[in-house]
């Protein structure tokens, strides 16, 4: 394998905690393999700085493997950066090229205040699950047979496509209106296309709704960005299908 | 009202609403370009005197477009402070069209348009028919035959027709995305309807407003 590298020119987003006001500092870095994750690139950047006897830049991470979510970063204009259906820590260098300036900031939305640097709180996403995203089971002694209750294989399959977000909040990133209704819509869909998460349904759509407009994110206006940012590739169908959920449920 | 999802229905409810209005008031609109406007004056004379279009319909409509642009306003304006930090870096034409991104911009020149064609046609109809008390729609004594003449009249001045095709064309730009939006806005979407749904969208977003532009051409270039 070919070990092209390269010199890159950073702008990063710098704030000291969420009080302080921040602003794009400008690092160079030199050698960066093609091959590196973007995380990678970071990790040389940080090192250098430390070096330096800098203070290192805060970015979140953990599984490098796109499935935890936890990797965010608003790259060159775009969530998780030029390359689609792929996660900050899954995008490589190679989608770069040599001398290239690249602008990092965190995901913003008011939604998703700055701890430090490119670090944001992603929490209202849990509360939003805790309002709702869930069925309730009694797990205690007998436990139930998964395949006891019959369910169609394509409502099995699109429940699983919609199972898949792993709420990094790209969606949010990426709306011209910090709207989060890819992701609570993917959540509503997951219980709602199965006969164990009908029970709650009502309860659960309009109790989900009602807290991700609480955390402050923007309404939806269709654009789709979020649709096309989204490292899972959950359809806009399911804001469709979260519409008719509550259409039905504020009807009933 | 009170959800976010709510607030999106009604809005789409009120862009439905709007489409088939324009419709409406597009083939009545056509009509003037047949004959001399025989159809188009008994047509206008009908919509101009019947007490329940007048009463009813007219109202309904004007609470429409009011509701649309104020809801429309007030959730831009929410929009914006959902992301109160900008991004240094943004290319939002990367992941969704100019229309989608600028409805409120296309939103307002309608707006604007509105204001001009409401100066143009409804504050005259109303000064002739309720302050000068004259119902007739009456030309040179003839019942029911003016609507064509001033129809005509206001297409002379070759400013008016710029401005007029113009905002044809930002009515356009807002169905393009609009049409469809709403169908998603209601809940009306899957991977099956969506083509189609899209389809008929692009096919109204483009022929209502072109059928507009032919209007008032049609009446410039045959009074030149
Ligand atoms: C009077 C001036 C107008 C203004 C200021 C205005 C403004 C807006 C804005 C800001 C939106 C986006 C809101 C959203 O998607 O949540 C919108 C959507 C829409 N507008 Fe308008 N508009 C106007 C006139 C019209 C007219 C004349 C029509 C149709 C003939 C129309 C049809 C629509 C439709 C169908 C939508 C999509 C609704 C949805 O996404 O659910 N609008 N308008
Ligand atoms: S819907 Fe997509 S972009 Fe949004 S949180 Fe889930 S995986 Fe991330
Ligand atoms: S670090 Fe887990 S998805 Fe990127």
């Amino acid at each position: 394998m070919s070990d092209k590298t390269m010199n890159l020119t950073l702008k990063i987003w710098r704030q000291k905690d969420a009080k302080s006001k921040g602003k794009m500092e400008t690092y160079p870095v030199t050698g960066i393999s093609e091959h590196m994750s973007f995380l990678e690139m970071l990790d040389v950047l940080n090192e250098q700085l430390v070096v330096e006897g800098k203070e290192p830049v805060e970015f979140d991470h953990d599984c490098r493997e796109g499935i935890c979510g936890m990797c965010s970063l608003h790259i060159n204009g775009e969530a998780h950066g030029p390359d689609r259906r792929v996660t900050t820590c899954q995008l490589h260098m190679r989608m770069f090229k040599d001398g290239e300036t690249i602008y990092i900031e965190p995901f913003r939305a008011k939604g998703f205040p700055v701890v430090k640097d490119l670090v944001v709180d992603r929490s209202a996403f849990d509360r939003i699950q805790h309002a709702g995203g869930f069925v309730s089971v009694n797990t205690s002694g007998n436990t139930i047979d998964a395949n006891a209750i019959p369910v169609p294989k394509d409502d099995a399959d699109e429940a699983f496509n919609a199972a898949t977000c792993i709420g990094c909040g790209a969606c949010v990133a990426s709306c011209k209106n910090a709207s989060a209704m890819l992701f609570v819509s993917a959540k509503v869909s997951q219980f709602s296309l199965l006969p164990q998460g009908k029970v709650e349904a009502k309860d659960r759509v309009m109790k989900m709704v009602k807290q991700m407009d609480l955390e402050g994110f923007g309404n939806c206006t269709n654009t789709g960005a979020c649709e096309v940012e989204c490292p899972k590739g959950i359809s806009l169908d399911n804001i469709a299908r979260m519409n008719r959920e509550y259409l039905k449920a504020s009807l009933k | 009202m009170k959800t976010s999802i709510a607030r999106k229905v009604l809005m789409a409810l009120s862009g439905f609403f709007l489409i088939v209005f324009l419709l409406q008031h597009f083939i009545i609109n056509f009509t003037s370009v047949f004959g001399h406007g025989e159809t188009f004056n008994s047509l206008s004379h009908f919509m101009g005197t019947s007490p329940m279009v007048q009463f009813v319909a007219q109202p309904i409509l004007i609470f429409g477009v009011i509701f649309h642009l104020a809801m429309g306003m007030y959730l831009e304006a929410q929009n914006n402070k959902a992301r109160n930090v900008k991004y240094v870096m943004n290319k939002p034409g990367e992941n969704a069209s100019w229309m989608s991104r600028n409805m409120i911009i296309t939103g307002v020149m309608i707006l604007l348009f509105l204001g001009l064609h409401f100066y143009d046609f409804w504050i005259p109809e109303i000064k002739t028919k309720f302050i000068d008390g004259d119902m007739s729609g009456a030309l040179n004594g003839v019942e029911g035959t003016r609507y064509f003449h001033e129809l005509q009249h206001k297409f002379v001045d070759v400013w008016r027709v710029i401005i007029y095709c113009l905002s044809f064309v930002f009515l356009s730009l807002h169905l393009l995305h609009g049409f469809q939006s709403a169908f998603q806005s209601v809940g009306f979407r899957n991977h099956k309807y969506l083509p189609t749904i899209k389809k008929l969208g692009n096919l109204y977003a483009v022929l209502i407003p072109a059928g507009f532009i032919f209007i008032a051409l049609f009446h410039y270039l045959t009074q030149l």
